[in-house]
């Protein structure tokens, strides 16, 4: 098993110096792994882009789209249709791209959803919602964004200085966020008044949806920072082997506390994003958002010990299931069926992308 | 501390907290809209002339309900407390709010080892609580059973029950009127389910498809949330482009009906007839508004219901409006539709989600 892991990451994506083994990462180095040496033009270079190392994802998604062209025809194809489909992932696609963080620096987080939870109803009381009104609606995002990264830090505070297990840390910060947010909102769903917050974030620009605009914002950025930059790469060195990474001079607690803050920034936004959905905040928001997350990073091919992490293919996995509910839902089909198909495609995208990694490595 | 401050300063220091108190109270109440549904049940309490509501032997009410995590259940334990503060003679002892049956049966355990005279219960699984208050009748203390019903008769002395399929029913068959009024030749009907898993949601949807049949209609399109916000909204994003054009939309829950109508106000779909469940106070405010057609109720009053037979019960009296002596073992409540006509009535009685 770990052996095929190990030829997966050398073929593909970027991965932390401690795979690798012999070299650790400098901040000014190069990136390590051998992706740059490879990313040559040509067919070769295509198989090991962004296409190539997630075919069977593609795959699994043009599969999908075509059992959406067939059984639903025009509904499906519908320009319309297709940025319903992208609004619905946006949300779940920022907690997901913050998640890819954490997972490829060898954490978890479970405390996403409550995190949502939270920020939204935090953003949307009373008393922000006077100061929005006062001010500018600017207040209410703010509001969110900080309940996040607040959250965030305690979270990673806990698990790198604290030495708390993350699976620990964050089921507290479950329990803990979703609680206080109930109490904060009396089990009420508050509504939001503003309507400029309601009008910029529900609206579009050319057409596209605010929400796909900042999902797509937020997914390029996490992109970059991962594969470009030495905080990408100080991440996957601490998920694939944080002794080594300690060794090569990386400050291994202070980098596990800022990917908690990162993914409580990004549930901060995805707060923001819910309430413009719904035009409300409240305690019930986000429900079940950590396993979403977890199973689009995981199908994606994040590594679930950490050490290699793609932003591509946790986008690829939250459009697969967005998608996937869509088709179901034009077909008329119920939940139950949808969650049997759910566990169907997670299992089968998983066994595709092994194969097709596996020929292209051996 | 206190020892070293002057008398003056002390003083001082009373009067500040009494008075920031005092504007903490008032700042509570006012700002607490469920005051207003009780205050106006005591109005039509009154509708009935008997004695029914004078002062008798002193009565202990055990009550336990689920964990008030959605605006209906908040509303219906709200209810049952402001309805109990109304008796003098009753001593309501409520047990916290819980999704977890064990630990509402060991909660029904406590009451019955209190000796309380009466337990209205509105389990979180009926079939789950049967036992315990089998246990509590054999005990000699009637069980008032609300909302969702117990395996066994011999486990409640009377059952207070919303009637989910009626809900349907009566939603369906405002479905086939508009239908008929509008003269639509072939209706695009769909619904927008609670959890399937439930067996009220389940009910809701059969007495729904029944009376769609009265008038030779089916739910073309059907697609079922969690009764939050944002499964609504998703859902009924989805649905929005299962179905280009909708006739008549059935909703069952006001609460997620707040994501319903974000989604439909996102996609700028008004064409449909938008019809509720539950009763919210936002789905009348929509009624008023022109934005929603109807809501089909489903009293959150059954926990209060409740608590004035466990009284009756327990006192030895009767329903005043009936001729028969004793509290009846059954009790169905009525499903009415709230329209634009209408509506002003039922504001009150609706609850902020």
């Amino acid at each position: 098993m770990s052996a095929d892991v190990t030829k997966v990451d050398q073929a593909g994506e970027p991965v932390g110096g401690a795979a690798s083994g012999t070299t650790p990462p400098t901040p000014s180095g190069p990136p390590v792994g051998g992706a740059a040496s490879r990313r040559e033009g040509g067919i070769a270079g295509f198989l090991n882009g962004p296409v190539g190392r997630n075919a069977g994802l593609v795959l699994a998604l043009v599969l999908l789209v075509i059992v959406g062209i067939i059984t639903a025809g025009d509904r499906f194809a519908s320009p319309e249709n297709a940025l319903t489909i992208l609004r619905l992932g946006s949300v779940i696609g920022v907690v997901s791209v913050g998640m890819t963080f954490v997972i490829s620096g060898g954490g978890i987080d479970l405390s996403v959803g409550a995190i949502v939870a939270l920020s939204s109803v935090w953003a949307t009381t009373v008393a922000t919602q006077t100061m929005a009104a006062n001010y500018h609606w600017i207040v209410m995002v703010i509001a969110a964004l900080v309940v996040g990264a607040v959250c965030g830090l305690v979270n990673g505070v806990l698990i790198a200085y604290g030495r708390m297990a993350p699976f620990i840390a964050t089921l507290a910060m479950l329990a803990a966020a979703r609680g206080l947010a109930e109490i904060i909102a009396k089990r009420r769903t508050q509504i939001i008044r503003d309507r400029g917050f309601i009008e910029f974030f529900g609206g579009s620009v050319l057409g596209i949806p605010v929400l796909v605009i900042m999902f797509a914002i937020v997914a390029v950025v996490g992109w970059v920072l991962l594969n470009r930059t030495t905080f990408g790469r100080r991440t996957l060195a601490i998920g694939g082997n944080p002794e080594a990474a300690r060794l090569a001079g990386i400050r291994v607690q202070r980098q596990t506390m800022y990917l908690y803050i990162l993914l409580g920034v990004a549930c901060g936004i995805a707060a923001v994003m819910i309430m413009a959905r719904t035009t409300t905040g409240t305690s019930t928001h986000g429900t079940l958002y950590e396993l979403d997350a977890i199973a689009a990073v995981v199908i994606g091919g994040t590594l679930l010990s950490g050490g290699r992490g793609t932003i591509v293919g946790t986008v690829l996995g939250v459009l697969i299931f967005t998608t996937l509910t869509n088709v179901f839902t034009l077909n008329n089909l119920d939940t139950s069926t949808q969650a049997v198909a759910k566990g169907a495609i997670i299992v089968a995208a998983v066994l595709l992308q092994q194969r097709v990694s596996r020929t292209r490595s051996g | 501390m206190s020892a070293s401050l002057s008398r003056p300063t002390k003083r001082v220091a009373v009067l500040a907290i009494a008075l920031s108190s005092a504007l903490v109270a008032a700042g509570c109440t006012s700002n607490d809209p469920a005051t207003t549904p009780a205050a106006s049940t005591q109005q039509t309490g009154s509708d009935a002339v008997s004695d029914n509501d004078a002062p008798g032997k002193k009565v202990v009410i055990g009550f336990s309900g689920p964990a008030a995590d959605h605006g209906w259940l908040a509303a219906v334990n709200k209810s049952a407390q402001d309805e109990a503060k109304k008796y003098s003679d009753i001593e309501l002892k409520s047990a916290e709010g819980t999704n977890d049956a064990s630990l509402q049966i060991s909660q029904i355990e406590t009451f019955i080892n209190d000796k309380v005279d009466a337990i209205v219960l509105l389990p979180t699984d009926g079939a789950a609580l049967t036992e315990v208050a089998t246990k509590a009748m054999q005990a000699g203390i009637p069980v008032i059973n609300v909302d969702r019903e117990f395996s066994s008769p011999f486990a409640a002395r009377a059952t207070v029950l919303g009637d989910n399929y009626g809900m349907g029913v009566s939603a369906g068959t405002y479905a086939c009127k508009i239908v008929k009024d509008k003269n639509i030749a072939n209706p695009v009907i769909a619904e927008i389910a609670g959890i399937d898993a439930l067996p009220l949601t389940q009910d809701r949807s059969k007495g729904f498809a029944d009376a769609l049949k009265a008038c030779n209609q089916t739910v073309d399109n059907r697609v079922a949330a969690e009764f939050t916000v944002e499964s609504g909204e998703k859902q009924a994003s989805n649905l929005l482009q299962a179905a280009p054009k909708i006739d008549v939309l059935w909703n069952h829950d006001d609460d997620q009906g707040v994501g319903v109508m974000a989604a439909l106000d996102q996609a700028n779909r008004h064409e449909m007839a938008f019809i509720g469940g539950a009763g919210s106070a936002n789905a009348m405010r929509w009624i008023q508004e022109g934005k929603m057609e109807a809501t089909v109720i489903y009293p959150p009053t059954q926990a209060a219901d409740g608590i004035k037979l466990a009284r009756l019960i327990a006192q030895g009296k009767g329903l005043s409006d009936l001729v028969q002596v004793e509290v009846p073992n059954r009790i169905v409540l009525n499903a009415p539709v709230v329209t634009k006509e209408n509506v002003e009535q039922y504001l009150p009685l609706g609850f902020e989600s």
